[in-house]
């Protein structure tokens, strides 16, 4: 700040610049040359830029911008520069599996890909947002989009209720958000997160007016309706089924991975863990347990994806539940807790869009997840995709040989023990067995033996087999050298 | 490296890279996968073997750390770190404790591999022809990968590799009972023997009794493992380290900590052992799996329950297990007495053997209960003894089942008549496991009980009278299913059958029953290597 007039960091920008930059080239491609190819090309070829960009500014140590005396807006650090590679990773990987929906022609592809350029900008953003309303924005930056890609199709009426619901579910959520973040500013002045951190610290006497509680635990909820926490969760299942395959692994990965970013954001910086770590764990708790409950019983493949999804939310924000006892609020705890989230929503994210990225293959151009019985034997006339699907689900189940996904429970039941939180590490476990009787069982219907022959083979799209071939790569990979993940998780 | 170390990596190695060569082999070269996999368990069976040599060369013990003096005395040692920040290592070892049951689980697969040569279980049924193709080639890989989840959970001396280890076993030994289980054809519940097997009626739509067993089988064990994941990152995050070999003796860490951990581990390992109450999906699981899915699973896979009580359990805290050894006797003793009973009542040949594995598996329960340097040597040699012989009965009863295509007590007798050889067998395997002097059975139940009465007292004097009752009960039930089994006049579906065993047959079982032979007359062959490390893990417990 010299003068009065602010110097605004180019370079820290740069990621947000090439997420957004995708979006205008792609819509100016959709323009001027007006291939399907040509256009999924530009988007691909902006998302490879973004994540480029967002590791080589993120390597040059934390850098910030838009700064007021309370702190900067914008700031770029090894975990926002994590967040972004991870969005733009997401978004090349659903481009990649939207290729085959994209030949049916039942959706523009100039507009899906400029749409998923948009919410890509938002999930960049949203890494670095360091105040309140630059994270709101960021996040509905991040969702806008998606209530349009939802309801793309046409001709199609599921997706058009999908997206309703969506929409309308998330305008709450975002609105319960604000008022949040309002009553928090009316109450200590600050939007900065730090600023409010330190007005809200354990002993100021703000943080336990009944105002100030209201407000953390409104900002919490809003939060909690993106990751689909119950019990704001019943809008997933159904959107999810409604909209085509591509965006609901698009919603389940990125748009989750922008709640847990948004919900760390706040909790790690802002929020007094007083506060918080009651909610969250009650919140986890509630969210496994139904989450996976529930799942029992779909019918539907998409469905029981979704509720599974529920189910992983709760794995996901159970180690910020140990911030609820004292013991889980000692510096090095907190730092476990974080990073334990962190890791394990990077294992989540991968085995997901692996299980998405296998339907999408299995399934025919443009299809819906259909029902599970119509996998049943799928899995020996498509030896590889099955195998990807196994090891997925069962990564999701946490056991090997989905080993990412052990390491990722591992991680969570780790941190709940070094946050004194045994009762809520025995919850998760638990919860992990509940979840195996579904998984399993799709699982185990992908090898049973089939009574009718199958329909003639379906020939993928090569995008698709690619994405799902690299994402199980990463998938093994990363269940064999998961330290990988846990060290910029730490960061 | 050591020769030493080389030949840990390449244990659980060799099953790991052979799973993965056999699962990639195409499924038209079936029988060329199977013996490429068997090839691969007789070369693990090697390296297991040749563990036993150079043990006691300087090389064996190359990390500064492992004093000679510890409580664990690994002959050769491994270390090489994985994942630092869960604190995990790849941290091999093995020592006397170990070292049978590695011998065991690697002669067990070697011997189920070469029986799948001559038999795969479950002929596949006309309408799903996908399904024959390379039936025999996936049931190798599986039984490979079970070996590899097993050898790691005996050779593993970090707590976190350990459990990762237990946890490989349980997806595999499902798909081995829900895809290979069941009867071999539908003969049983078909009113008309000579109907040919046609296409699967409409019940493919639910799921198969296999199938309900199988999934019995991953829950209920899935549930003992998360717990063992409780337990045992407990004691990683409490302790700071993960090392089994720094931690046994239950070093740094406080009572209330080893009473939570050993509650957890406990429970863990209680329903893998199984012990009663927490055994009811052995049953299911046994009645249900093909029989080298029978003979792995009562041989080695118990043996991963009962071995970690005796090295994680009791060695990380011992005084847990101090404050819970009667709680787990009386436990142990409902096992043995509950199991015979049942037995006792039981009109089904692999059901039986089942349930008498309940209560073989409470006396090494109850010899690890004593905490005594004598139960515990019983415990081990129990374990060796019940899967040498446990693994022939079920082999024998997956014989007499593919011959009759009945379990049912009540359809066979007079097996003797028309297959002698089966029947004498049969009255071996059923001699052996009840215990009689002289075969391997006698030790371990034996020693148990006198454990229990050395230990002194009116509790440890009553629980060791009543593990010498339900020993009876054992000789009584056993007897019983020789009588209805071989004794009497041929039942029709025993009249057809003709006397010939096949030569895959004998050499499947011929190495069981000289091992029961041999472990019955020279048991220093299992205590000899057993009895210094058992004397240093007392000497370690408070």
């Amino acid at each position: 700040m010299n003068g009065g007039v602010q110097a605004v960091d180019n370079v820290a920008l740069l990621p947000a610049y090439l997420a957004a930059g995708t979006a205008v080239l792609v819509l100016l491609a959709d323009l001027v040359v007006a291939r399907r190819g040509v256009t999924l090309a530009v988007a691909a070829a902006g998302a490879v830029a973004t994540v480029v960009g967002a590791v080589l500014v993120g390597r040059g140590g934390p850098r910030g911008t838009f700064c007021a005396a309370a702190g900067c807006s914008y700031h770029w650090t090894g975990r926002a520069a994590l967040v972004a590679a991870l969005f733009g990773l997401l978004t090349l990987g659903v481009l990649a599996l939207s290729a085959p929906l994209l030949r049916t022609g039942d959706v523009p592809p100039g507009e899906y890909c400029f749409l998923l350029a948009c919410s890509m900008t938002g999930g960049v953003v949203l890494g670095a947002a360091n105040d309140l309303i630059t994270l709101v924005v960021a996040l509905e930056t991040l969702t806008l989009p998606l209530y349009v890609l939802v309801g793309l199709r046409r001709r199609s009426r599921s997706g058009a209720e999908a997206a309703v619901t969506f929409f309308v579910v998330s305008v709450v959520a975002t609105s319960l958000t604000l008022l949040g973040a309002a009553l928090l500013y009316a109450v200590t002045g600050a939007v900065h997160l730090d600023a409010l951190g330190t007005a809200l610290a354990g002993e100021s006497a703000l943080a336990h007016t009944p105002l100030a509680t209201a407000a953390v635990a409104l900002v919490l909820l809003g939060l909690a309706f993106k990751v689909a926490a119950v019990p704001f969760h019943a809008w997933a299942p159904a959107t999810y089924d409604g909209a085509p395959l591509p965006v609901a692994a698009y919603l389940s990965t990125a748009s989750k991975l922008g709640g847990v970013v948004a919900l760390l954001a706040v909790v790690s910086a802002a929020l007094p863990a007083e506060v918080t770590g009651p909610v969250l764990a009650l919140l986890a708790v509630l969210t496994m347990t139904v989450g996976n409950l529930v799942a029992l019983r779909q019918e539907r493949m998409v469905r029981l994806l979704a509720w599974s999804s529920v189910a992983q939310a709760g794995y996901v924000i159970a180690p910020l539940g140990a911030l609820a006892v004292a013991g889980g609020r000692t510096p090095e705890a907190v730092a476990a807790a974080l990073a334990a989230t962190v890791a394990y929503t990077v294992f989540y994210v991968v085995l997901e869009l692996a299980a998405f990225g296998a339907v999408v293959v299995l399934r025919p151009a443009g299809a819906d997840g259909g029902a599970i019985d119509r996998y049943r034997g799928l899995g020996r006339r498509h030896r590889f995709t099955g195998a990807a699907l196994v090891l997925a689900l069962v990564g999701l189940a946490g056991l090997p040989p989905g080993l990412a996904g052990l390491f990722a429970k591992v991680t969570v039941v780790r941190a709940l023990l070094e946050g004194a939180s045994t009762w809520l590490a025995v919850v998760v476990a638990l919860n992990a067995v509940v979840g195996l009787a579904y998984y399993v069982r799709v699982a185990a219907l992908l090898y049973a033996p089939s009574p009718t022959e199958p329909a003639a083979g379906i020939r993928p799209a090569w995008p698709a087999v690619a994405a799902l071939g690299a994402v199980s790569v990463v998938a093994l990979v990363v269940g064999f050298a998961p330290q990988l993940v846990l060290d910029v998780a730490a960061r | 490296m050591s020769v030493g170390q080389v030949l840990l990596a390449a244990t659980p190695a060799l099953p790991a890279v052979g799973a993965a060569v056999v699962a990639l082999l195409p499924a038209a070269a079936d029988r060329g996968a199977r013996v490429v996999g068997t090839i691969f368990a007789a070369v693990t069976f090697l390296a297991s073997l040749l563990l036993y040599a150079d043990r006691h060369a300087p090389s064996g013990s190359p990390v500064p750390g492992s004093a000679p003096s510890g409580p664990v005395r690994p002959w050769h040692e491994l270390d090489l770190a994985w994942v630092p920040g869960l604190d995990l290592r790849f941290h091999l070892g093995v020592d006397g404790l170990s070292y049978p049951l590695v011998v065991l689980t690697a002669l067990l697969t070697l011997l189920c591999c070469g029986y799948t040569l001559w038999h795969v279980p479950g002929t596949p049924r006309e309408g799903f022809a996908a399904s024959g193709a390379g039936r025999g080639r996936t049931l190798v890989a599986l039984l490979l990968v079970v070996e590899v989840g097993i050898l790691g959970t005996f050779l593993a001396l970090d707590l976190v590799l350990f459990f990762v280890f237990f946890e490989i076993v349980l997806l595999p030994m499902y798909a081995v009972i829900a895809g290979w289980g069941g009867t071999a054809e539908p003969a049983e519940a078909d009113p008309e023997p000579g109907r040919t097997p046609g296409p699967a009626p409409a019940d493919a739509r639910r799921s198969t009794p296999q199938q309900a067993a199988a999934r019995k089988f991953a829950l209920y064990t899935l549930f003992g493992s998360v717990l063992l994941l409780v337990g045992v990152l407990t004691v990683v995050t409490a302790a700071g380290t993960a090392d089994i070999v720094a931690l046994t003796g239950g070093a740094g860490l406080g009572r209330g900590t080893q009473l939570t951990a050993f509650t957890l581990l406990a429970l863990a390992f209680a329903v893998k052992s199984p012990l009663w109450p927490l055994h009811s999906w052995l049953p299911d699981a046994h009645t249900q799996a093909p029989t080298v899915g029978s003979v792995i699973l009562a041989g080695v896979l118990l043996k991963m329950g009962t071995y970690g009580l005796i090295r994680v359990a009791v060695g990380v805290a011992p005084e847990g297990a101090r404050w819970a050894a009667p709680v787990l006797g009386v436990l142990a003793v409902a096992a043995i007495v509950v199991g015979s009973l049942v037995c006792l009542a039981q009109d089904e040949l692999k059901r039986l053997i089942a349930y008498s594995s309940v209560g073989h598996m409470g006396f090494v329960l109850l010899g690890i209960a004593t905490l005594t340097a004598t139960g515990i040597q019983a415990a081990l040699i129990g374990n060796i003894a019940h899967g040498v012989i446990t693994g022939l009965l079920f082999f024998l009863a997956g014989a007499v089942k593919d011959r009759t295509h009945t379990g049912a007590l009540a359809e066979l007798g007079g097996l003797r008549e028309t297959a002698p050889r089966l029947a004498g067998l049969l009255g071996f395997a059923a001699v052996a496991s009840l215990g009689l002097p002289g075969l391997a059975g006698f030790w371990g139940e034996a020693f148990a009980v006198v454990a229990a009465l050395e230990r002194g007292g009116a509790f440890w004097t009553v629980l060791g009278v009543l593990a010498a009752t339900g020993g009876a009960l054992t000789a009584a039930y056993l007897l019983r299913l020789l009588r209805r089994v071989t004794h009497g006049r041929p039942a029709p579906r025993v009249a057809r059958l003709t006397p010939e065993l096949a030569g895959a047959e004998l050499a499947a079982w011929s190495p069981l029953v000289l091992l029961a032979l041999a472990i019955g007359l020279v048991p220093a062959l299992v205590l000899g290597i057993a009895g210094e490390p058992v004397r240093s893990l007392l000497e370690a417990l408070p």
